[in-house]
C-alpha cells in the first residue's frame, strides 16, 4: 500500500492553520498564517504547507476542514468536521491519557470530555468575548504590548491586581483605570490571567475536570494564562509545542482515518 | 411544490385563524376583546363566552414572520429595556399601537419594492396615529399597508387576563398593557412550587383567586356565572389536553411519524383554543394521521431520522430555517420537546385543576424540570439535547446548566448548548449555533461507535 497523506486545515476567526500527516502519524509539513475566516488566509496556509511538503494538491489523500470557516473550504475540503472534534482528536493523539481539553479560540472557549479517544460531550462559551482569545487581544492592546508577550511579562508580577471577569468592555474601562492608578502594566497582566482562567474554570466545572488536562489553542502558548488555569483548577495542565496546530492536527488525523478505510476499500 | 398538508393539520390551522377572526369579528360588534397569558385557566372566560386572543402566540407569529425585530425596537424605543422578553416587547409595542407595515412612498402612496428582495420594504407605523386621521384616500392605503397576517391584525383589548405560571415578567407585562389602556386585569398568581407536590394552601389560596376573577368576568361580560357553561368549558379543555398529549407521544416510535417541529406550530391549537370542541377533534383527527403514519412507515419529517435529539426551550422564531438546517443536514429528529406536553392539563375536578395550572415549566423546582425531561428523554429514546439559551426566558435558561449536568450524568448523554432568541432575531448567530449543532452530533456518533463497539 502506498503512503496515505493527509492535509488537515483549522479555519480559525484569527489564524488559518494546516498540517499534513504521512500514514497519519508523521507530520510532513505544517504552516499558520496570522489570518482565519474571511480572508487570503486559509488558501495562502495551504499553499505554504504543500510547498513546504514538496506536494502538490493532487498528492493529498483525504482533506478536511474544521474551525470557523470550514465551509468556506466545501470546493477544496473533502469533509467538514466542527473543531471541537478535531481538537480532542489531536489532543488525544499528543496526549494519550487525556480527559480533558480546553481551548481558548480567538472568539470562543471549549472544553471537551474525552473518553478512549472520542469526545462524548462539551460545553462552549455563550455570546460573551470574556476568557476568549479576542478577550487578551483587547487588553494587549490597552496595555500597549504584544499578545505573546503577555505570558513573560506576567511573571515579573510582584502585586497582586484583580481584573472582573465580567465582561471585555467593562474589563478593558477597569485595566485603563488601574493604569491610571498607577498600577504596575505586568501585575494587570497577571490579573488579566487570573481573570480568563476563572471564567474558563467556571466552564470547565460544568462538565467536569478529569486527569489529564490538556490545553490547546494559540493562548496555550501563554504560560501565564496556564499557571493561573492550574492554580483555579488545581491541577496539572500539559500542552505541547503544537498547541496552535492542534485543531489542524486533528482534522488530519480524522482524514487519515477516512482515507486509510477508502483505500482499504479499493484494495 | 408547496407541502401537502394533511387534513387533520389544515383543521388545526383553521381553528386558530378562527379565534382570531371570531375576536375580530366580536370586536366589530363592540363585543368586549380579552388578550391572555398562554397558561390562564381559559375554562374560566370560555364559560362566559368571551372571546380571547393571546399575545404569546401572536408574538411567536410575527417573529415568525420576520417582523419581531422592528416590533422588539419599538418596544425599546418606547423605554422598555432590550433585556426584557422578546414576546412580552412585541405585544407592549402592538399595545402601544405599533405595527409592522408595507412601507409606502411619502408622495405616491405606493408600497415600495426591495429590488434585491423583490419584497415590500417594511417600515413602523402607529395604528393610533392612522386611526385619528381624516377619512379618505391616505387612511385608507395606510390600513391597507399594515402587514395582513392574523397576528398584526389583532384586536385591541378590553380586559386582560394574566397567569404568572408560565413566567414571572408576565405579571409587569399584563400590568402594563392593564395601564396603557386602562382596562381591568383578572389576575391569577401562581407561587413558585419548591417542592414536587403543590402544597394545599397554594391550592387554596388559588382557589380563592379564582372566585375573584369570576366575581371580574360577571362584571367584564355583564353574565352571570353559569355552572354547567364551566363544567363545558372543562370537559371541552380536557378532551383537547388529552388528544394534543396523545399526538406528542407519537414521537416515541423510532423513527417518528412526524417532525418534532410539527409540534412547536401545532401548540398554536393548544395555546389559543384549547376550551372549544374544534381543537380537541382536529387533534384527534392528527392522531389518527400519525397512527396511520405509523402503520404504514410514513413521516412528517422530511429527510431520514438518524439522530433523535431533545430540543430544550422555545424555538428562535425568527430564525426557524437556520433553527432546522443543520438539523436536517445531520439527520436529526427532534423527538422531546418538554415545552409541548406541558400544555397538556388533565384533571379532574376544580382542586384538580388548580394543582394543574400550578404545574408549568417556570413554575416548578429543579427536580420536578429534571423529572419531567428525563421522561420524556427516556420515553422518546433520545441520543443528545440540544438547549436554546433563550435571552428572552432568564428563569427557563438559568436553571439549564444543571440541567444539562444532570441529563448527561443520568442519562449518559451529550448535550450542546446555544445563545438565542424565541423572538429577537439580534441574539442569535448562525455560525456558532452550526458549529454546536456539529459538535453535538460528533458526540452522539461517538457515542453510538462506543455502543456498537
Amino acid at each position: 500500500m502506498h503512503d496515505i497523506y493527509t492535509l488537515g486545515i483549522d479555519v480559525g476567526s484569527t489564524a488559518s492553520k494546516c498540517i499534513i500527516l504521512k500514514n497519519g502519524t508523521e507530520i510532513a509539513a505544517k504552516s499558520l498564517v496570522d489570518v482565519g475566516a474571511g480572508t487570503s488566509g486559509p488558501h495562502r496556509a495551504i499553499e505554504n504547507v504543500l510547498a513546504r511538503a514538496g506536494m502538490e494538491e493532487h498528492d493529498i489523500d483525504y482533506t478536511l476542514a474544521t474551525g470557523y470557516g470550514r465551509n468556506s473550504l466545501m470546493g477544496l475540503a473533502d469533509k467538514q468536521m466542527s473543531e471541537l472534534s478535531c481538537h480532542a482528536r489531536g489532543a488525544y493523539f499528543l496526549f494519550p491519557q487525556v480527559h480533558t481539553v480546553i481551548d481558548i479560540g480567538g472568539q470562543d472557549v471549549k472544553v471537551m470530555r474525552i473518553e478512549n479517544g472520542a469526545m462524548t460531550n462539551f460545553q462552549m462559551n455563550d455570546k460573551c468575548a470574556a476568557g476568549t482569545g479576542r478577550f487578551l487581544d483587547v487588553m494587549a492592546r490597552v496595555l500597549e504590548v504584544k499578545v505573546d508577550e503577555l505570558g513573560e511579562l506576567g511573571a515579573q508580577s510582584t502585586k497582586r491586581v484583580e481584573i472582573s471577569s465580567t465582561c471585555t468592555v467593562f474589563a478593558e474601562s477597569e485595566v485603563i483605570s488601574q493604569l491610571a492608578n498607577g498600577s504596575d502594566s505586568r501585575d494587570i497582566i497577571a490579573g488579566i490571567h487570573r481573570s480568563v482562567a476563572h471564567r474558563v474554570t467556571g466552564l470547565a466545572r460544568r462538565i467536569g475536570v478529569q486527569d489529564q488536562v490538556v490545553m490547546t489553542g494559540g493562548v496555550a502558548q501563554n504560560q501565564g494564562i496556564v499557571g493561573a488555569l492550574q492554580e483555579e483548577l488545581g491541577c496539572e495542565i500539559h500542552t505541547s509545542p503544537l498547541t496552535q496546530y492542534n485543531g489542524a492536527l486533528g482534522a488530519a488525523l480524522f482524514a487519515y482515518q477516512i482515507a486509510k478505510k477508502k483505500a482499504a476499500k479499493q484494495s | 411544490m408547496a407541502k401537502e398538508v394533511s387534513p387533520g393539520v389544515k383543521a388545526l390551522r383553521q381553528v386558530v385563524e378562527d379565534v382570531y377572526a371570531e375576536a375580530r369579528e366580536a370586536k366589530k360588534r363592540g363585543e368586549p376583546v380579552g388578550w391572555s397569558s398562554s397558561k390562564f385557566p381559559c375554562e374560566l372566560a370560555e364559560a362566559f363566552g368571551l372571546h380571547v386572543v393571546y399575545p404569546e402566540n401572536q408574538a411567536a407569529g410575527i417573529a415568525a414572520n420576520r417582523d419581531g425585530e422592528v416590533m422588539c425596537q419599538a418596544a425599546e424605543d418606547l423605554a422598555y429595556d432590550n433585556d426584557i422578553c422578546g414576546y412580552a416587547r412585541i405585544s407592549l409595542a402592538y399595545a402601544a399601537g405599533k405595527r409592522a407595515a408595507k412601507k409606502l412612498d411619502p408622495e405616491t402612496l405606493e408600497v415600495m419594492i426591495n429590488p434585491e428582495t423583490e419584497k415590500p420594504y417594511t417600515e413602523l407605523v402607529d395604528i393610533n396615529e392612522i386611526w385619528a386621521m381624516p377619512e379618505g384616500e391616505e387612511k385608507e392605503k395606510r390600513l391597507a399597508a399594515i402587514k395582513p397576517y392574523r397576528q398584526m391584525q389583532m384586536p385591541m383589548p378590553d380586559f386582560v387576563l394574566c397567569c404568572n405560571n408560565i413566567c414571572n415578567c408576565m405579571t409587569k407585562w399584563y400590568e402594563n398593557i392593564a395601564r396603557m389602556h386602562n382596562i381591568p386585569l383578572v389576575m391569577i398568581d401562581i407561587p413558585y412550587n419548591n417542592t414536587v407536590e403543590v402544597d394545599d394552601t397554594y391550592v387554596a389560596y388559588i382557589r380563592g383567586q379564582f372566585d375573584k376573577a369570576i366575581h371580574q368576568l360577571e362584571e367584564i361580560s355583564g353574565k352571570k356565572f353559569d355552572e354547567k357553561k364551566f363544567e363545558e368549558a372543562c370537559a371541552n379543555a380536557n378532551r383537547t389536553a388529552q388528544a394534543w398529549l396523545k399526538v406528542c407521544d407519537y414521537l416515541q416510535y423510532k423513527p417518528a411519524p412526524m417532525s418534532g417541529f410539527d409540534l412547536f406550530n401545532h401548540m398554536a391549537d393548544v395555546v389559543t383554543a384549547r376550551g372549544r370542541v374544534a381543537a380537541a377533534e382536529a387533534f384527534e383527527l392528527l392522531a389518527t394521521e400519525l397512527e396511520e403514519n405509523v402503520k404504514t412507515g410514513k413521516s412528517t419529517l422530511p429527510f431520514p431520522e438518524d439522530y433523535r435529539i431533545m430540543f430544550e426551550g422555545i424555538p428562535c422564531w425568527p430564525k426557524l430555517p437556520a433553527l432546522f438546517r443543520p438539523l436536517k443536514k445531520n439527520g436529526i429528529n427532534v423527538t422531546a420537546v418538554v415545552y409541548a406536553p406541558a400544555f397538556g392539563f388533565v384533571y379532574n375536578g376544580l382542586d384538580e385543576m388548580v394543582r394543574a395550572y400550578c404545574k408549568a415549566p417556570n413554575s416548578v423546582c429543579l427536580e420536578q424540570g429534571v423529572d419531567w425531561r428525563e421522561g420524556i428523554c427516556r420515553d422518546n429514546k433520545v441520543d443528545g439535547v440540544l438547549v436554546h439559551y433563550n435571552r428572552s426566558c432568564k428563569p427557563w435558561s438559568g436553571y439549564m446548566a444543571e440541567m444539562q449536568r444532570r441529563f448527561t450524568a443520568d442519562l449518559g448523554i451529550p448535550c450542546a448548548g446555544f445563545d438565542g432568541d424565541q423572538a429577537d432575531p439580534r441574539n442569535f448567530n448562525e455560525a456558532q449555533y452550526e458549529t454546536r449543532v456539529q459538535g453535538l452530533v460528533e458526540a452522539m456518533e461517538a457515542a453510538r461507535l462506543a455502543k456498537e463497539a
